[in-house]
């Protein structure tokens, strides 16, 4: 019973592997590398443990003469135990050898950058993430945050920058993990092969909420990458129902426009998320929550509750003055 | 012996734990805190002006944490558009010890929510009652008017001087000269 109880706990790791954010579930070039790179080391140390724990199981159990001289010199097994340890010497170095020039190789493929490609500034906060997309056409340039789209099957430079402390950005599905450090940028790139939603997460201890500050990588055919580009550099549209019309007075009379930028309005505080096309975004708070209207409020009411420590203050608003303030901001598509 | 010696030195270490004591969830009745300041201490009739301090003034100048939040919040707020580094520019100076409309930390947060003639824009509603504060105690930083072990030990980026911690305490001199903003024809 209590055997079968380990087994289950033990496999329960297991079911990590799997999923939108999962660095053996590769869907990327460097990723494949490093995912190769994993189970070749698994491999081959998994069978260096399996020998030397038959050699120490067989040590153990082999019986010596109580009479035998401990420091017999026959040249016999003078000479077998030369032989073995200069065998087992051998094979050391030449495993640690092929796994340094493995490694080697692999360095080459994650670090080698191809050209042409989507340039993207990555600036982490505390505690989400402050996306610019950059192009040659000024008209093409966007901020937005906490989701990043990319093109299916084409290189992504991602040039990482940090607001405060040292952050990390980690996309497992595509690659590894790169630092974002303040006073400097580094640079990393990460191509998807398949369409699909993925999931990174900063991997650098950066403060109390460091587990909530994710972010989405959607990797999408090259049709639907330019439409919706071509969307999120748009303005927000104005709202013309009369509750979101309210939604916006509030909006804009409160203290959101002291940290927060629509596009389009007169918000323009570039030190909170770009709020433009929030409602077009599938989770709010750096990951934290679904976009929908209810957890859009109680964000808006009670930011502390759900993320303890964020810069996010705790407003003051009245009652009615709420509802329309989440559905302004669920409508921001 | 040695242990009793060890024991009093242990419980001193604990007490810098208190340097940035810190709620981690603010207080969710945000209402602004009552403080009635005086510019002048003149006033009708005996006895001074009437005054009230609320009294939070002392919870967030000895706090590390609130001071070096409103350091962060000095440069997203825009402070330093106007006030520079501390040491002014179109706005007055804030690390001098000349204090126009006084230089209390309760005097500090009323001029951030009323705003002053001659350009200082009044904050109320667009910055929550608990920032101001923390924005206050960082400017009463400036000049060393709060504890050495709460001010900022270092700043995010370049820095034209000493850290805050490192500058000589500070004195307060209420009503100072005229700012530059203020001399000139409007």
């Amino acid at each position: 019973m209590k055997r079968a109880f380990s087994i289950l706990l033990l496999s329960l790791p297991l079911a990590g592997c799997q999923g939108w954010q999962s660095a053996l579930d590769a869907q990327g070039p460097s990723a494949q590398a490093l995912a190769e790179m994993f189970w070749i080391f698994v491999a081959v140390l998994g069978i260096v443990w399996v020998l030397t724990m038959t050699a120490l199981l067989l040590a153990l159990r082999r019986r010596r003469p109580a009479d035998a001289d401990p420091l017999s010199t026959d040249p016999g097994t003078e000479r077998r135990m030369t032989i073995t340890v200069s065998v087992a010497v051998a094979l050391t170095l030449v495993t640690v050898i092929a796994l340094t020039g493995l490694s080697y190789a692999a360095q080459k493929v994650l670090f080698s950058h191809k050209d042409g490609a989507l340039t993207l500034l990555v600036t982490g906060q505390q505690w989400w993430w402050k996306i610019t997309y950059e192009n040659e056409q000024p008209n093409l340039v966007f901020t937005t945050a906490n989701e990043i789209h990319i093109p299916v099957g084409k290189p992504v430079l991602i040039k990482l920058e940090s607001a405060d402390v040292i952050h990390s950005f980690w996309v497992p599905n595509l690659t590894g993990k790169m630092d974002a450090i303040p006073g400097r940028q580094n640079q990393l790139q990460i191509q998807a092969d398949r369409p699909g939603i993925y999931r990174a997460q900063c991997a650098e201890f950066c403060g109390l909420q460091h587990a909530h500050m994710g972010m989405l990588v959607v990797a999408e055919p090259k049709e639907d990458f330019e439409r919706w580009r071509n969307h999120q550099v748009s303005s927000a549209i104005p709202p013309n129902d009369p509750e979101r019309q309210r939604g916006m007075e509030v909006f804009l009379s409160k203290p959101c426009i002291m940290c927060h930028q629509v596009r389009g309005t007169d918000a323009g505080g570039k030190v909170a998320p770009d709020l433009t096309h929030v409602g077009s975004r599938r989770y709010i708070g750096a990951g934290t929550l679904e976009t929908t209207r209810g957890n859009i409020a109680a964000w808006i009411i009670d930011p502390h509750g759900i993320k303890p420590g964020v810069n996010m203050p705790t407003i003051q608003l009245e009652p009615d003055e709420v509802q329309p303030l989440a559905s302004y901001l669920e409508g921001l598509k | 012996m040695r242990t009793l010696l060890i024991l009093p030195l242990l419980a001193f270490t604990l007490a810098a734990c208190e340097r940035e004591d810190r709620e981690y969830r603010s207080n969710p009745v945000t209402a602004e805190s009552q403080e009635k300041i005086a510019l002048v201490p003149l006033s009708a009739g005996p006895g001074g002006p009437t005054e009230q301090r609320s009294g939070l003034g002392k919870e967030y100048e000895e706090n590390a944490f609130h001071i070096s939040q409103g350091q962060r919040f000095y440069v997203w707020f825009n402070c330093n558009g106007c006030h520079a580094n501390g040491g002014g520019d179109s706005g007055p100076a804030l690390m001098d010890d000349r204090w126009i409309y006084g230089g209390q930390i309760e005097n500090i947060v009323q001029t951030i929510r009323e705003g002053r003639p001659n350009g200082m824009p009044s904050f109320r509603g667009k910055i929550p009652d608990d920032q101001i504060w923390q924005i206050a105690a960082y400017i009463r930083s400036m000049g060393r008017n709060v504890p050495k072990p709460a001010a900022p030990g270092r700043k995010d980026d370049m820095s034209p001087g000493p850290a805050e911690q490192r500058r000589p305490p500070g004195e307060v001199i209420d009503g100072g000269q005229v700012p530059p903003s203020a001399q000139m024809p409007q």
